[in-house]
């Protein structure tokens, strides 16, 4: 007992020691509430504390101080949405390419670029060197209220507005004044605004990227755990110069480079799980990092996809949509779990959630099909982007992929895909008017490209690299999964997989051995036991 | 009751029944690996099958001691001496109730046949086995051997033929106990040691 107590008292001792310590408050004397998270208190700058008519008027009390940052936003893929990938020499980025998703930017901006880092990119004259249209909130924002809808080309709204314009729905203005003093670094929130959303909705592009990520259990994802690690995006997409590391068009598919260390010059990818955890980090089975030299790390440790209970888009056909019900109005059907599956604007969709990924050998280069590419095979399948890789060109692992399949229009004449004209309150928006081609005549006109009135349909498959929602070791894919008949790795060539593959000559010479000793026993046993009823004399003894 | 002759000693028998039910056990997880049937699941049957290998390890360390401070190992020189006569026996002479052309001693327990059998299992088998299987138990540590460009398939393949061989050698093994003056002398002998010839 007495023991008992005197360990208490001793916890209680080191228990006021510690608060001691940790709080500078008392030993300063001044008792002045202070942060610690960041050295400046936007919320005390007077430039700050103003009312605000526009968001650009945001933007320029930032660049006050701030002098390089709109430069900097300027150079990056968030601005510019052009991108031409060093490899292939391939012009990408979201203002040309095509998904098999929304399809298309052109014509579509309003719309479109409510998740572009700026305002009023409206139409194809945007002007990309305006400073005060660069967005510093959208990622900076701390307060949760900033938004950016879609249709008013990226710019918040600032005061009861109607949206869109004739629905009778009004969208609250926010204070934006407030959101510009309590500024902070991004979050999980912040670039989950737009990643979490894209291809229209929660979750329907990615599969590892949706809502659930806000704020995620640890099973859904061990580093982001809001209750542990806690991780930003950030944590991992290191960010200098306002340019984030990680891209889609140029991944990182073998990262040779180790670990990053400060000190060391590091100009690989600071987003790959290679760069924090190395090359050989299995400590107890260095089985399983010799498997590293054949699988990327999400192989195993990405058991499944969109795990976080928001579904994500798996098939998307256009060729469906334009139905109309009796009275002549679009319509919208669900499934059992109220989740939309056929919309007259967009087409059917089939959904998925806790998807087992596809896999392939992949080496980081991705090519596009571009708007100018001609589509040869309209009756197979289009690739708008394939993964370059294989077993043996010393660049390639085998990686977890989300293969979103769909039907989109494509011109048979011209033979190219096609970028149809959607949102939009015009005459020819398709999912206003459900009419394709005067919709793709717009969005061709838009895009600058020759249209020749015709439209078909053609299946397309785009490739999507799982990275996103790593499970805590413990729910790592097991042995069983891959080393087994018609396993996850069912179709992936250039390995022995013991439990797999085996030699039909070497098994069938094998078992044919086998069965020969057994039958050869079983005679020479049978004949035995015939001679021995019948005895022709000799030793009996030993008989 | 016949003449009886110490041939098997303590160590031996001990050998031959913890190396037995290794190899069994080896075999049975081993094809499992192999992608045979299902039975323990891949992740356990490889836990398993690398225990088994680790303690024959072990049990051979101790039966190569054995046989080298013993000269035991002198029983495994082949001898063609009435390797005719004992393949001539088997093949027709045991149907005719003949009596068995080898009468094993303490000092020449093994007949022709069983010396040239045991040692290739020894020199061709084993190796086989012993090779790819260490390869395969280090195949996290290839890399650093200097194996990297080594593909897994030609181990994986070698380490299986060597099963096969091993299970084939395995069935006529069991067989061939019974074929002794009775039908469990031989078993016997190897349980007790004593031999009736």
């Amino acid at each position: 007992m007495k023991f008992h107590r005197l360990v208490l008292a001793g916890r209680f001792c080191l228990l006021a020691l510690t608060s001691l310590l940790m709080t500078s408050s008392p030993a300063i004397g001044d008792a002045k509430p202070l942060k610690l998270s960041t050295t400046a208190d936007h919320s005390k700058y007077k430039e700050l504390q103003r009312e605000f008519s526009s968001a650009p008027e945001v933007t320029k009390a930032c660049l006050a101080c701030h002098t390089e940052a709109a430069g900097q936003i300027h150079r990056t893929k968030h601005w510019r949405w052009e991108y031409l990938n060093p490899v292939s020499g391939q012009k990408l980025g979201k203002k040309t390419i095509l998904n098999n998703f929304c399809i298309s930017v052109a014509s579509n901006y309003s719309a479109c670029t409510s998740c572009h880092i700026g305002y009023g990119w409206k139409d194809a004259s945007f002007d990309f060197t305006s400073e005060e249209n660069v967005d510093c909130l959208v990622c900076h924002d701390t307060t949760g209220i900033y938004k950016k809808p879609p249709g008013l080309a990226g710019n918040p709204v600032l005061k009861d507005t109607e949206l869109p314009p004739g629905s009778g729905k009004i969208v609250k203005g926010i204070d934006i004044a407030k959101v510009a003093q309590k500024v902070g670094k991004s979050s999980r929130d912040t670039c989950g605004s737009c990643h979490f959303f894209g291809g229209g909705g929660d979750g329907v592009k990615h599969g590892d990227l949706d809502s659930s990520l806000a704020a995620p259990v640890r099973e859904l994802d061990v580093h982001m755990d809001a209750t542990g690690l806690d991780f930003t995006c950030a944590s991992c997409h290191k960010t200098s110069s306002h340019d984030v590391a990680g891209s889609r068009y140029t991944p990182t598919a073998m990262d040779k480079e180790g670990v990053h260390i400060r000190g060391k010059e590091d100009k690989s990818n600071p987003a790959t799980c290679v760069s924090c955890h190395d090359n050989a980090p299995h400590k107890k089975e260095a089985r399983l990092n010799q498997h590293a030299s054949k699988l990327a790390c999400q192989t195993c440790h990405i058991p499944e996809f969109a795990r976080g209970g928001v579904a994500t888009k798996m098939q998307w056909d256009w060729s469906t949509a334009g139905e109309r019900d009796a009275e002549g109005k679009q319509i919208v059907r669900k499934d059992e779990k109220g989740r939309i599956i056929y919309e007259s604007r967009k087409g059917s969709f089939v959904l998925g959630e806790n998807v087992k990924p596809e896999y392939l050998w992949f080496n980081g280069d991705v090519r596009y099909t571009l708007e100018s590419d001609k589509i040869e095979n309209a009756d197979g399948i289009v690739r708008i982007n394939s993964l370059g890789g294989r077993p043996d060109d010393g660049k390639s692992l085998i990686w977890p992929v989300k293969v979103f399949r769909g039907a989109q229009p494509y011109d048979p004449v011209n033979k190219i895909l096609l970028k149809p004209h959607t949102a939009g309150n015009d005459d020819t928006g398709y999912w206003k008017n459900l009419v394709w081609d005067k919709a793709i005549a717009t969005g061709m006109r838009d895009a600058g490209l020759p249209f020749s009135g015709q439209v078909g349909f053609v299946k397309t498959e785009m490739f999507w690299p799982i990275t996103h929602m790593v499970a805590p070791k413990e729910k790592a894919l097991g042995c069983g999964e891959c080393h087994r008949d018609n396993g996850r790795l069912a179709g992936v060539t250039g390995v022995y997989l013991p439990g797999r593959d085996a030699s039909k000559l070497v098994d069938t010479l094998g078992w044919g051995l086998v069965l020969l000793a057994a039958v050869g026993s079983l005679g020479h046993g049978l004949m035995r036991l015939l001679s021995r009823r019948k005895p022709q004399g000799g030793d009996m003894k030993n008989g | 009751m016949g003449e009886r002759v110490y041939l098997f000693k303590g160590f031996e028998r001990f050998w031959h029944w913890t190396q037995a039910a290794l190899i069994l056990f080896l075999m049975l997880s081993g094809f499992e690996i192999h992608g045979s049937y299902t039975l323990f699941g891949f992740e356990k049957a490889v836990a398993c099958h690398n225990f088994a290998a680790w303690s024959l390890v072990g049990l051979w360390i101790f039966a190569l001691f054995w046989h080298l401070t013993t000269g035991e190992w002198r029983h495994y020189i082949p001898t063609t001496e009435k390797v005719l006569l004992v393949a001539k026996y088997y093949s027709s002479g045991i149907f005719r109730n003949e009596p068995h052309p080898f009468k094993p001693s303490a000092l020449n327990k093994h007949n022709p046949l069983q010396r040239l059998t045991y040692l290739a299992v020894l020199l061709l088998v084993s190796p086989l086995l012993w090779i790819t299987g260490w390869l395969y138990l280090f195949h996290g540590d290839w890399n650093a051997w200097g194996l990297a460009d080594l593909p897994l398939a030609p181990v994986a393949i070698g380490h299986t033929i060597g099963a096969f061989l091993m299970l084939a050698f395995f069935v006529s093994h069991l067989y061939l106990v019974t074929t002794g003056p009775t039908m469990t002398s031989q078993i016997k002998a190897m349980i007790t040691g004593w031999e009736e010839i």
